[in-house]
């Protein structure tokens, strides 16, 4: 556990530019983040170097306790400039770990998501670190703990990203964000160039964008790109109830097949938003 | 096996009842006086023919599961496996995929804590988000010899990863976290143990059962089989401190 705190950035910091330990350290209360397994204990992919490829001390996660708006949280922040945020064996452990705390405490749990999803030169060691987490966030909701997810950064939220970002309490979102499963780059290699440019940024953005996500329900909040921003948006959500039960899950199965039958038939975001 | 195979194994009459496209759904049985809770009987739901999973197919499949979880038997929820990827469309994607699939996922647990022990059985292909939604929600996910498991297709692993094919392929011999294919995903953990097809299959999959309802193994059977060596003690460490702290 690592208590040196660096300066409190900016409340203007913008969220898409800055780094894991940079949002931490703006969203929660001054001087409160205190960091499990930091870098300093140098847990390292055991994966990457059979690739030539460099690793990094804290292996693309921050994860720790803080307080947020008075209130105690856990957090975990993914660098997205390591790997787009990818998530591996190690990466993958430490989030699961912090999900297992949260529900054994019922204690609200944050999740700023930086990630292109799992780390694919450990795909299969990353794949299951999913469903672990996926696992564990869900035992952590049931115990009654809430789990917000902040998307924002630099390399979206995508793979299996996007299905922890989906199980999560209620997410917050900024225009800069993105959200799938599969990437623009996946789809287009799977499907062809006619299916999906990924190059063309207004259709990533359209079709994956933050905006769009909150337009038809898969976010909650709507942040700036600002820390101040994301900040006040995570203590709104965390002031909601959140129980997760069977009759929740009902809701959401209207909601979902009233989308899809309401906008199944649209293929393009313009068409969609004319018809919410 | 196939599929009309395992149907059989599992005293399916008619041959499980279509729910939708490359869906099945239906109720089997694991046999009187197996070492099974309740009355024997097994709600079946099946993703097959190699159908990818999309929008369409991930709300059928939740809404089955839902209204299993409400019903007030306790039998369990067995998920057959047979498919690709999540479907990599524009339209998919515009929908909110991740949410479909997510809600599945959540619907899958949800109704093991409502008193449905649910399993998982991989007996062909399946991948990435297909995979993470269905087989590796369930609480134990088992898989016949020959199925065929993998996160991504080469050709997207290449252009994400911006190595070559070649490259990629020289991997797959040596690296039990990288390479496609079911013993990597055994050693890994994610699957729990491969079933006998020369044995009667319902009766595996009532012991496999049995074994369910503790907590999640599979970063402990990654350590034990030499797949993942540091998963289970850094979950384990971050978990402890935390709650010690």
């Amino acid at each position: 556990m690592r208590r040196d705190h660096p300066p409190r950035p900016p409340e203007s910091l913008s969220w898409f530019e800055a780094s894991a330990r940079q949002r931490i350290a703006a969203l929660v209360d001054t001087d409160s983040f205190a960091e499990e397994l930091g870098p300093e204990q140098r847990e390292t992919s055991p994966h990457l170097g059979g690739f030539d490829l460099p690793v990094q001390f804290d292996d693309g996660i921050v994860v720790g306790r803080a307080m947020l708006g008075g209130r105690p949280v856990l957090i975990a922040a993914q660098e997205g400039r390591f790997m787009g945020g990818s998530i591996g064996e190690v990466h993958g452990a430490k989030l699961t770990g912090l999900l297992r705390a949260a529900g054994t405490l019922r204690r609200d749990t944050v999740i700023l998501f930086d990630t292109g999803g799992v780390r694919l030169q450990e795909a299969n060691a990353g794949e299951v670190a999913v469903a672990e987490i996926l696992r564990a966030l869900v035992a952590a909701r049931l115990a009654g703990a809430r789990v917000i997810g902040l998307i924002g950064g630099r390399a979206g939220c995508f793979g299996g990203g996007s299905l922890i970002a989906a199980c999560c309490s209620s997410l917050v979102v900024s225009e800069q964000a993105r959200i799938g499963v599969s990437g623009p780059e996946v789809i287009e290699s799977s499907r062809g160039v006619e299916e999906f440019d990924s190059m063309d940024r207004a259709l990533v953005w359209r079709t994956m964008g933050g905006k769009h996500r909150y337009l038809i329900g898969g976010a909650d909040h709507f942040a700036l790109d600002t820390a101040a921003s994301f900040r006040a948006a995570a203590r709104r959500a965390l002031d909601q109830s959140c129980q997760l039960t069977l009759a929740t899950l009902r809701r959401e199965q209207t909601r979902l097949e009233t989308r899809f039958a309401a906008l199944g038939s649209f293929s393009d975001a313009p068409a969609i938003w004319a018809a919410l | 096996m196939t599929l009309a195979e395992i149907l059989q194994s599992l005293l399916f009459a008619d041959g499980g009842v279509p729910l939708g496209s490359g869906l099945i759904t239906g109720l089997g049985h694991l046999g009187v006086g197996e070492p099974a809770r309740g009355d024997g009987r097994i709600h079946v739901l099946g993703v097959v023919d190699g159908v990818e999973l999309g929008v369409e197919q991930a709300i059928a499949l939740s809404g089955r599961v839902l209204h299993i979880a409400e019903i007030a038997d306790d039998a369990p929820i067995l998920m057959l496996l047979d498919c690709r990827a999540q479907c990599k469309t524009r339209r998919d994607e515009l929908l909110g995929l991740n949410e479909y699939l997510a809600h599945l996922a959540k619907a899958l647990m949800v109704a093991d804590q409502e008193g449905h022990r649910t399993a998982g059985l991989l007996y062909g292909g399946a991948a990435a988000g297909a995979l993470i939604a269905t087989g590796l929600a369930t609480s134990v996910l088992v898989a016949l010899p020959g199925a065929t498991p993998e996160v991504m297709d080469f050709a997207s692993m290449a252009r994400v990863t911006k190595l070559s094919l070649d490259a990629l392929q020289q991997k797959t011999d040596s690296m039990v976290a990288f390479a496609p294919g079911l013993g990597n995903l055994v050693r890994i953990g994610g699957v729990c143990t491969i079933l006998r097809p020369e044995q009667p299959l319902a009766s595996q999959i009532a012991a496999v059962l049995l074994c369910t309802g503790g907590g999640d193994e599979r970063d402990r059977l990654g350590l034990q089989r030499q797949g993942r060596p540091k998963a289970a003690s850094i979950a384990r460490r971050v978990a402890a401190d935390i709650v010690n702290g």
